[in-house]
């Protein structure tokens, strides 16, 4: 299977979002944790890039960090899966490798 | 399976050494081995134990030295990036003539290889940090 890119800062304080998506193969996954979660949001600047994204991943968000920066799931992008540390724990089993964009 | 886990990041920075230990819970809650966590750059600064957090908040290095004695983990600290930054163990501290020494429990001082090592001998290698 493929990689699964991991993205731990947010879009609007460091590039990591765009060189991942600008580099991940296509059929890739990409999990958002920390502040990287604030790039899974609708109605951001960097939301329509996100959302062309998921359509050619799979893109995930880390559940506990969103809920600690106050963030309901209602308020993530259509396709965008949400999962835990147990389900963290069970993309990185299932890619081949996991790339840190950090 | 087996993970390694890198941590590049100090604790109550951002988030990784929080990221770090919860990965390492759930992995090991799955019946996973997390055969080594390495910390490297400021990520060594989790393994001291002269840190006195208020007591309302999370012990970062408490709760990684009480995960390492319940599953016998290996919680290694990178020693160049040690030195430098004012973490010695017993021995460290007597060969740089230095007053006392604050590594915490269940941590250990080493070398890079150590994480080559656990590159290699892993199937994952999760990286944390800044």
């Amino acid at each position: 299977m493929a990689t699964l890119h991991t993205v731990n800062k947010s879009p609007f304080e460091r590039n990591a979002l765009d060189t991942c998506l600008r580099l991940a193969k296509q059929g890739s996954g990409i999990l958002f944790l920390e502040d990287g979660v604030y790039g899974a949001l609708k109605g951001t600047a960097a939301s329509e890039k996100v959302a062309k994204a998921a359509g050619e991943h799979k893109v995930y968000v880390l559940g506990p960090d969103l809920a600690a920066r106050g963030m309901q799931e209602d308020q993530i992008l259509d396709g965008i899966q949400v999962v835990d540390y147990a389900g963290f724990v069970d993309l990185a089993a299932e890619h081949d490798r996991v790339n840190a964009w950090l | 399976m087996k993970f390694g886990i890198l941590v590049n990041e100090g604790p109550y920075t951002h988030e990784a050494s929080d990221s770090a230990l919860q990965f390492t819970r759930a992995a090991l809650a799955k019946g996973h081995e997390v055969t080594r966590v390495f910390f490297y750059h400021d990520g060594v600064n989790n393994g001291t134990r002269l840190g006195v957090p208020p007591q309302d908040d999370r012990n970062i290095t408490r709760e990684w030295s009480s995960l390492a004695k319940e599953h016998e983990l290996d919680l290694v600290v990178c020693i160049a990036a040690a030195q430098r930054r004012g973490l010695l163990d017993a021995d460290e501290a007597k060969r740089h003539g230095k007053d006392a020494d604050n590594i915490a429990e269940g941590f250990r001082i080493s070398g890079l290889g150590q994480l080559i090592e656990v590159a290699i001998q892993a199937d994952r290698l999760m990286v944390f940090g800044d």
